[in-house]
């Protein structure tokens, strides 16, 4: 990579309650004004990460015990989530978290709270533009609109506060696949509009492969391969078992070993 | 006729003294959903302090106001980071019970300290407010109750709807982990809210000690008539509580003026719980949204 | 005969049924076993009548405890009515016997039944409120009992109360600290043998995803209503029986210790003794008594100390304070309550040397 690195993680462990292990040395780097994605199964530890950076693991009660989180070349490993925030990290948590009694518009100001006391009225019509379903919910509140709607609630939210990173846990969520291609396509455009770097985390290998300059895959708590998203979308293994068309026939069994072993060396 | 009138004015300011106390405790509810049972151990702190350093001290009254204000705006902040912050995250009635063992704490310590006697503040309201209504005179200290009430309820009520801040302190009580993932500095929150909702009550304890005398005993049973009276506006609605503070007031000096003395007592929680019955969330409480 | 186990140092649950037995091990049934034997055997003669009188204080109270733990630690319904629903308990049974020369060993528990019938008619509310409006809405429930018991004359006595007949089952009559103990103890042991089993049931378990979360639940197919007034009613029956006991025990009754205060002794038990746990009510109650007679020793003491009375007086207040003070430490610094650092203790002994 070419360009200033934005974010870099080097072997960070995590810890929960003292007692459970859920990062065991990862390392991570995002490129200025790129789109990094994280894949990987479930239980992963692909948002744990993102709490690492962002710094909500202390409310949960979970530590980054080793190695070491650098923004923009100061270090922010286990700082308060308000702290970092202030530095311009913002996550979206994973299955929108509203606030169920502000109104859409009062849900949007929330995102202000790390330049407080600035004017977010342009900040506001731009997200209206960008989102425009939202403009016509300004007044309802929250928890009475529907999924599609929240999501792009919550994305506005963070694009309030003029994040320089932006972490998303798992836009696509819940939605149907026709919104997950028009969130995308918005996620595209924040990062070409307003050279928000931002680092994804999906389930939809495909999707996230699609807008991401580069990846990083995750099994157990480990980051197991990485690449541009180019090459990782031609990787044998990913297509395999990411994105499912290898274009072999069929269901895979486990007698067929020669996959099971590619999966096994993995985990 | 004039029996009727002057139950009238006394239930209306009864209820604003009623609503002025209740400011306070919505206020802490609205950002942080903590039920505070220590409200009028709060307020007889408030009022307290002012007697310190009124009679005690002799400082001029306006000072003094100003001292007890930013006095117990202090408190409100220590007690915050004292008690309440170790409690975050953990479940209601642990926090429930917490305020209810600093209520007895507070209790204890202003008993020991000024025992259960009635005091009484030098006068100092100018006689010229005080209100002649036909038959009637209205109190100065009624009017002063009054004024404050309404300004308080205009203040607060634009805050939470339309400051910034306002809305961050929602977003808190609201979801937690969003607000914190935001940027919202969640325990600066507490920390306001509950500096915030001391003074609010020392000012109540003040304007109810002006009253009644100050009394640790009264003050904190007035903290107890609280309840009904936020429950019946709905526990996050500023004007609620006004008007239902109006509301209880009125009930309470009818029933002792027509009915009967004891049953005055009693007749606020009568009413609370039939209209809960109706109306589930008070009178202009939000609606609890349930998703599952 | 099977093999006694000792304590198992890991997860070795293989069915449901093990993992719902009361007891992990027959080494825990053995202690419980040699408890009981102490408790009934060698307490009774060797305790003097003081230990005997704070023993049978505590044994009551963990009744009520008990109960009020099935509504707010299973159920997740906050209820601060529960010292009124007591009181309703013992006037019940101070009515019954001597007005009606009921024999206590039925008013004990037709007083439990009646508190039960007034604690669902107060949990009615629990229909459409729920949190923090429910919870003050029970409170009016106590402000309103209170009132009752003070102006209905005719039957509660008003504010002088009731003198409660000597108690007597089958002619023995119960006047010593000793022979209440055993009335209150097999009562207790009774009591809390049907808790640990009613909640390990399919009762027990709608109760608990009620508290998760009551949607779901009536998704589920759970009535909530019904089982929310159930726990109502199961909880008030406990109440009912033990302020029942207390009446007995106590020989006279007044309205005045049924107050607010009480529900909140209540609650504060059951929460210093750890939510959800029934052993842990019983802990929170010990607690609670030995710190309140601790409290008042220690004034009693001053005030005979020398010629310092006025001091006393002064000093009396400060026994609120140290109440309240501990309340508030032990929720800040052990928010899960005494069950919880028992099962530290207790974890930390048989997995010794190895912490985890």
């Amino acid at each position: 990579m070419t360009t200033e690195q934005k974010l870099l993680i080097n072997n960070i462990s995590v810890v929960y309650s003292d007692v459970i292990q859920v990062l065991k040395g990862v390392s991570l780097s995002i490129a200025d004004k790129q789109i990094v994605t994280l894949v990987g199964s479930n239980g992963a530890g692909k948002t744990t990460t993102l709490k690492a950076i962002s710094g909500l693991l202390k409310p949960e009660n979970g530590k980054v015990t080793e190695g070491s989180i650098e923004f923009k070349g100061k270090s922010i490993q286990n700082l308060p989530p308000e702290a970092i925030t202030r530095q311009g990290i913002i996550q979206v948590l994973e299955g929108r978290q509203e606030f169920k009694y502000l109104t859409v518009e009062e849900n949007l100001r929330v995102g202000t709270a790390t330049r407080f006391g600035k004017p977010y009225h342009k900040d506001l019509e731009r997200v209206y533009e960008l989102f425009p379903a939202l403009a016509r919910r300004k007044k309802t509140l929250s928890g009475f609109c529907s999924g599609g709607e929240l999501q792009m609630m919550v994305i506005g939210r963070a694009i309030m506060a003029h994040p320089d990173l932006l972490l998303l846990d798992e836009p696509s969520l819940g939605l149907a696949p026709l919104l997950v291609r028009e969130i995308f396509r918005i996620i595209r455009r924040v990062n070409v509009e307003q050279q928000t770097t931002i680092l994804v985390v999906e389930q939809n290998t495909n999707m996230a492969l699609q807008i991401a300059h580069y990846g990083y895959v995750m099994e157990n708590g480990k980051i197991v391969l990485e690449g541009n998203a180019e090459d990782l979308k031609e990787n044998p293994d990913v297509k395999e078992f990411y994105l499912g068309t290898a274009g072999t026939q069929g269901i895979k069994s486990y007698h067929n070993l020669k996959s099971y072993k590619r999966r096994k060396r993995w985990l | 006729m004039s029996f009727f009138l002057h139950l009238l004015v006394n239930g209306l300011s009864l209820g604003f003294l009623y609503a002025l106390s209740a400011l306070g405790f919505v206020m802490i509810y609205k950002s942080s959903s903590v039920l505070n049972f220590a409200h009028g151990e709060l307020m007889a702190a408030g009022a307290f302090l002012f007697l310190v350093l009124t009679t005690w001290a002799e400082l001029p009254i306006p000072l003094a106001f100003i001292l007890t204000l930013s006095g117990c705006f202090l408190l409100g902040f220590v007690i915050e980071r004292l008690f309440l912050r170790p409690l975050i995250g953990e479940d209601l009635i642990q926090v429930i019970m917490l305020t209810v063992g600093m209520a007895a704490m507070f209790k204890g310590l202003l008993l020991f300290i000024f025992g259960g006697d009635i005091h009484q503040y030098p006068s100092f309201l100018p006689e010229a407010m005080n209100l002649h209504l036909g038959i009637i005179q209205i109190p100065s200290v009624y009017v002063a109750t009054f004024i404050i009430g309404i300004l308080f309820l205009v203040m607060f009520g634009f805050f939470f709807k339309y400051s910034s801040q306002g809305i961050y302190m929602r977003s808190v009580a609201d979801n937690q982990p969003a607000a914190m993932s935001l940027g919202v500095h969640v325990r600066r929150v507490f920390a306001l809210s509950w500096a915030i909702a001391a003074m609010v009550a020392a000012m109540s304890g003040i304007v109810l000690g002006i009253i009644n005398g100050i009394n640790v005993h009264e003050l904190s049973s007035i903290g107890l008539k609280v309840f009904p009276v936020v429950i019946l506006g709905g526990l996050d609605s500023i004007g609620g509580a006004i008007l239902a503070g109006v509301i209880i007031g009125l009930l309470e000096t009818f029933t002792g003026g027509y009915i009967s003395t004891s049953l005055r007592e009693i007749i606020p929680y009568v009413v609370l719980v039939v209209i809960l019955m109706v109306k589930p969330y008070g009178l202009f409480g939000l609606k609890e949204i349930e998703r599952v | 005969m099977r093999k006694l186990h000792y304590h198992l140092c890991g997860n070795y649950k293989e069915s449901y049924e093990e993992e719902l037995a009361i007891f992990e091990t027959d080494f825990g049934r053995t202690w419980m076993l040699i408890g009981i034997f102490v408790l009934l055997v060698v307490i009774p003669l060797t305790g003097s009548s003081y230990t005997l009188y704070i023993l049978n204080t505590i044994g009551i109270y963990s009744i009520a405890a008990i109960g009020l733990n099935l509504l707010i630690g299973f159920t997740g319904q906050i209820s601060m009515g529960h010292g009124a629903f007591f009181g309703v308990g013992a006037y019940a049974a101070a009515v019954m016997t001597t007005r009606m020369g009921v024999p206590l060993l039925i008013a004990l528990p037709m007083a439990g039944v009646f508190t039960a019938v007034v604690g669902m008619l107060f949990g009615i509310p629990s229909l459409r409120l729920k949190h923090l409006y429910l919870t003050i809405a029970t409170l009016a429930g106590q402000f309103i009992i209170e009132y009752i018991l003070v102006q209905w004359e005719g039957v509660t006595g008003g504010a002088e109360g009731i003198a409660v007949s000597n108690a007597s089952i089958f002619g023995i009559e119960l006047d010593s600290d000793h022979a209440f103990f055993f009335l209150i103890f097999i009562s207790l042991i009774v009591l809390t043998w049907v808790m640990v089993n009613l909640i390990r049931t399919r009762f027990g378990r709608a109760l608990v995803a009620i508290r998760d979360n009551d949607r779901a639940a009536e998704g589920m197919g759970i009535p909530i209503f019904k089982y929310k007034l159930l726990a109502f009613g199961i909880s008030s029956f406990y109440a009912g029986f033990a302020g029942a006991l207390f009446a007995f025990y106590m020989m006279t009754i007044t309205p005045e210790p049924f107050n607010m205060w009480l529900s909140i002794e209540f609650i504060a038990m059951i929460i210093i003794g750890g939510l959800g746990s029934v052993s842990g009510a019983i802990f929170g109650t010990i607690f609670i008594v030995s710190l309140s007679e601790i409290l008042s020793m220690i004034t009693e003491f001053l005030m005979n100390y020398g010629s310092a009375s006025d001091l006393s007086i002064t000093i009396a207040p400060l026994r609120e304070f140290i109440f309240g003070l501990s309340i508030v430490l032990f929720i800040i610094f052990e928010p899960k309550g005494l069950a919880e650092i028992w099962r530290i203790v207790r974890s930390n002994f048989r997995l010794w040397p190895f912490s985890y």
